[in-house]
């Protein structure tokens, strides 16, 4: 028996101004037949260049310094070009990140399926047959309709099972996924990983996955490798790896992530300090060494070997006592008192956003009501098209809203759009955007960024500016000696610091962030939720926080809204709406999250594809995709949003007490219940 | 201090990066060397050139390319070498003053009809392209004639005339760049369109700009030397290219090529010089 991929000792470096710099490090390890892999690894560690490495598909400028390659048992270092092709055609596929831009945009599907049938020597006709088999494999229903596709004409989560649809034609040796799951929504995602699990006990292929979510690997690898600054720093069987992980780079990752029930008035989220060492960076000692609290002086001389700790490896002079590794960020909340104010900052009655184009409407916010007290964080939770970002655009007046709604804000009705909006209302809500590469623009220094923001919104100028300018960077952590940089030259986790300072400049009341760490590495987002939750505490400022992540959202959030297709589906306090009885689409949305611990869970499937927006389903809109329906009432009537206890709103046909016993949940179990209502009673 | 105290990448500026690039880029520097040459000739030709331009002799006119005559002698017996070193004065003023207008114009425009869109992007972009559909020589002559020949007039309806093609460019690139967040963010501290435009999106249009003003400067040379061939550009008894060439074309017949030959040469290296340098500088900002 062969292994299906071997590095032994590789090297990899990238020649950039004028010399090499080394991207992989003697990386070692072996893909037994029928396995699956996983590579993890924050941003920068090497772990796409060793996919690319491992067919040969380096960018012009990266070569392999040292070391061997075989795939299936061939060596790939030294193939020739054509020997290269066909094994790139026979034995080995790839899935990226993005489907959309993986297929061909000028071929229908069936074509781009049935070319590798041909290339492998079968018939125009047989081809297409088994273009069509091969689609059937991958659980789309109606094979001869997507044939006729175009890629653009499919979801995202369609494109990515044509994608695999084709790596697996041609019944690889090696199937590589690198992040093939990261830009899809959580139940697509959900869906594709199922699908990936199913095929490769079908096909038994073995494969190389590369993700930064270690959930998505926990529950799709036998065994996982730890890449840091190009170096395999552990390696081991998944689940022995993540509960007893033997490196602090893995025990410090796991720690980042906030755990199920973990709220931000409990504790604070640890984080890594410092950086990756940049690549090419000459490393002596051991490459984690200066961010870690466990290092010494051995450490930082003496790079440790991978050391075979009976079936898994470890890359450290103290693995044993990996686990000990102190905090470093401190556990305890500053807990400052919660002033209460007798009026909500924000009430929103009735919002609604129409698109209107030529020839339909596309209802992006429907009938939207809620209230949002002072110092309270609003988690905003949907897939995409659900009308987050929308909704966020039409609080801050960046969009008009229909007629009819309001929005209010300190109890006064604020002027639905920017321009009629007061100086202080405008600086009274402030945005942190999801991506700080457009958020800043990148041709003014950070001075100038934050400065301007004080500037305008605090109406600052001269000593009293530099001196606020000061104060303000000190409190998102940012040091003086960033002012002067520009957006480009700055990591992602500081460049959100530089939104969040600028958010910040005049003194908000309430701030949007729409989804300002779903970019960054997960070390960085947590110090992020940690800097956001000590301002809010600080300052008593409320956030509408946006996120796909439901676990990000369950630490930060106070209160949850789960929209879908414009219109909130459930409303309630964060612990009412992750404890249940859920929606069932929140149901179907908290099932889909991959958990750390790898256990496989009965998962609520969500059917179908998210209806658009422009022609929703008649009566309730989650009707199409509902596992729970009740009959041709859901179909019909629209369910209103209703107060199913008290604090706690569905909008759906089934009363609470029939969802808990379906949800196998014991309605006595509210974490912060303070008074049941008896006539739920237990199930 | 948490995750986040990280050193700043050592990233050179911008500009010392563009300059490394273009330093890296054959195309460019074969173009600079061309353009150099006649800058330095157009600032310093006088003091090198071994007769003066401008002098009639008579007795010597028409003589071919000889050890005395580099490039022979025109009809009026000037040294034609001479002419050619001297001559790349006044249309290395008059295509780049015109280019500078065309830039600063065209830049305007664009900004307002990207930023603003809606009926003002309509309106103003219909007159531009109608404007664009007429050839520049055309509204040319028909300012000239209007206005009467003078430097000023070339220099100015060359300019106008090439600015609806470079607000196209910009406003192009406009459009993409007021999608971006931090346009929403300077709205959202009540920043004034003017300050958006001009001091939060211009800087990030700069690359496209500088490409396309390079690119018309190649055009504004060729355009320049064709107003002067038509003795509307440059007047007598400047020894510019153009004007030369015009004085002389008739005189090919007659076997005297070099009178026209050296001339065309050198309006054919500027606009090849400069288009490499635009090549070169749109594939270092590429990079």
């Amino acid at each position: 028996m062969t292994d299906a991929l071997v590095l032994d000792h590789l090297d990899v470096a990238y020649h950039a101004r004028g010399r090499d710099r080394a991207v992989l490090r003697d990386v070692s390890f072996r893909i037994g037949e029928g396995e699956a892999y996983g590579l993890v690894g924050e941003s920068g560690c090497g772990k796409s260049t060793a996919a690319l490495a491992a067919v040969r598909y380096l960018p012009r400028n990266g070569s392999v310094t040292g070391g061997r390659i075989a795939i299936a048992g061939e060596d790939v270092t030294t193939l020739g070009r054509d020997a290269l092709r066909r094994l790139r055609a026979r034995t080995v596929s790839m899935v990226y990140q993005d489907p959309g831009k993986a297929l061909n945009p000028t071929l229908r599907v069936g074509r781009q399926i049935a070319e590798i049938f041909e290339l492998a020597g079968a018939s125009a006709g047989d081809a297409r047959a088994r273009a069509s088999g091969m689609l059937k494999r991958v659980r789309i229903s109606d094979p001869a309709r997507v044939m006729q596709r175009y890629a653009h004409e499919l979801s995202g989560g369609m494109q990515q099972r044509v994608a695999i649809a084709m790596a697996l034609a041609k019944d690889p040796a090696l199937l590589i996924l690198d992040e093939p799951t990261t830009g899809l929504d959580a139940t697509v995602e959900a869906e594709v990983l199922d699908l990936i699990a199913e095929l490769r006990r079908e096909f038994r292929t073995s494969i190389l996955f590369i993700s930064h979510n270690l959930a998505v690997v926990a529950k799709m690898c036998d065994r996982v490798g730890v890449l840091y600054a190009g170096m395999l720093v552990e390696e081991g069987p998944t689940q022995a790896l993540f509960r007893d992980p033997r490196h602090p780079y893995t025990v410090a990752l796991l720690r980042c992530l906030p755990r199920a029930g973990e709220h931000k008035g409990q504790n604070r989220l640890d984080t890594i300090p410092g950086s990756l060492p940049l690549p090419g960076a000459i490393i002596t000692g051991c490459p984690f060494a200066e961010r870690c609290a466990l290092a010494d002086d051995c450490c930082r001389r003496e790079l440790p070997a991978l050391i075979d700790l009976a079936g898994r490896f470890s890359r450290c002079h103290y693995h044993t006592r990996a686990g000990e590794l102190p905090r470093q960020t401190p556990a305890e909340v500053r807990s400052l008192a919660h002033r209460t104010a007798p009026e909500p900052v924000l009430r929103i009655d009735n919002l609604n956003k129409t698109f209107r184009s030529r020839d339909h409407n596309l209802r992006a916010v429907a009938d939207l009501s809620l209230t949002i007290e002072v110092g309270e964080t609003l988690g905003l939770v949907g897939e995409s098209g659900s009308g987050k970002t929308t909704f966020a655009k039409l609080l801050l007046g960046l969009l008009p809203p229909d007629a009819g709604g309001s929005i209010s804000f300190d109890a006064r009705t604020l002027p639905p759009l920017l321009d009629e909006r007061t100086d202080e209302e405008v600086k009274a809500m402030q945005i942190v955007f999801q991506n700080p590469d457009s958020a800043l623009n990148r041709a003014h220094s950070i001075r100038h960024v934050i400065g301007r923001a004080l500037k305008q919104l605090a109406g600052l100028s001269g000593e009293a500016l530099k001196a606020r300018l000061r104060d303000l960077i000190r409190s998102v952590k940012l040091s003086e000696r960033h002012l002067s940089a520009k957006p480009r030259q700055l990591s992602g986790g500081l460049k959100q610091r530089v939104a969040i300072a600028r958010a910040f400049a005049g003194e908000p009341r309430l701030v949007v962030c729409d989804e300002p760490t779903s970019a960054l590495d997960v070390s960085v987002q947590a110090a992020i939720l940690n800097l956001l939750a000590d301002l809010q505490a600080e300052k008593q400022v409320s956030y509408v926080f946006i996120s796909h992540d439901l676990g990000v959202v369950r630490y930060l959030a106070d209160k949850i809204a789960v929209l879908y297709l414009g219109r909130i589906m459930e409303l309630g306090s964060s612990g009412r709406v992750f404890s249940g009885p859920h929606h069932p689409y929140t149901e179907a949305l908290l099932s889909a999250v991959p958990k750390l611990d790898g256990a496989s869970r009965a998962r609520i499937k969500l059917e179908g594809e998210i209806p658009s927006a422009s022609n929703p389903p008649s009566g309730c809109v989650f009707h199409t995709r509902c596992p729970r329906k009740l009959g041709p009432i859901c179909e019909t009537q629209e369910p209103p949003l209703a107060e199913a206890e008290p604090g706690h709103a569905l909008r759906c046909h089934i009363p609470l007490a029939n969802l808990a016993k379906l949800q196998g949940i014991s309605m006595h179990q509210h974490s912060e219940t303070v008074v049941l209502p008896t006539r739920h009673g237990r199930p | 201090m948490s995750a986040a105290d990280i050193t700043p990448g050592r990233e050179r500026g911008r500009l010392a990066e563009l300059l490394a690039a273009l330093g890296r880029s054959r195309t460019f520097l074969a173009g600079a060397v061309i353009l150099l040459f006649w800058i330095f000739c157009a600032l310093f030709g006088e003091f090198f050139t071994p007769y003066d331009p401008l002098a009639d002799d008579i007795i010597n006119s028409l003589m071919p390319p000889s050890a005395e005559h580099w490039f022979g002698t025109d009809q009026l017996g000037r040294d034609v070498f001479s002419r050619v070193i001297v001559g790349a004065r006044d249309i290395l003023t008059v295509a780049p003053l015109a280019t500078l207008i065309a830039t600063i114009f065209g830049t305007a425009l664009g900004l307002v009809t990207g930023y603003f869109r809606g009926i003002v992007d309509d309106v103003v972009s219909r007159v531009l392209e109608a404007f664009m559909a007429m050839p520049v020589v055309i509204i040319a002559l028909l300012a000239i004639v209007a206005l009467g020949t003078s430097t000023f007039t070339v220099v100015s309806v060359i300019g106008l005339s090439f600015s609806p093609i470079i607000a196209r460019t910009v406003r192009s690139a406009v459009l993409s760049e007021r999608e971006l967040d931090y346009v929403a963010a300077a709205r959202l501290r009540r920043e004034n369109a003017l300050h958006i435009m001009f001091v939060e999106i211009l800087p990030n249009v700069l690359p496209p700009i500088l490409v396309e003003a390079t690119v018309r400067l190649g055009y504004a040379i060729f355009a320049v030397a064709t107003l002067s061939f038509m003795g509307f550009g440059i007047q007598p008894p400047s020894p510019d290219w153009g004007l030369s060439v015009s004085a002389n074309y008739g005189m090919i017949g007659g076997g005297f090529w070099w009178t026209v030959l050296f001339d065309a040469l050198a309006i054919a290296s500027l606009v090849i010089g400069v288009n490499l340098v635009a090549d070169g500088v749109q594939g270092a900002l590429d990079d």
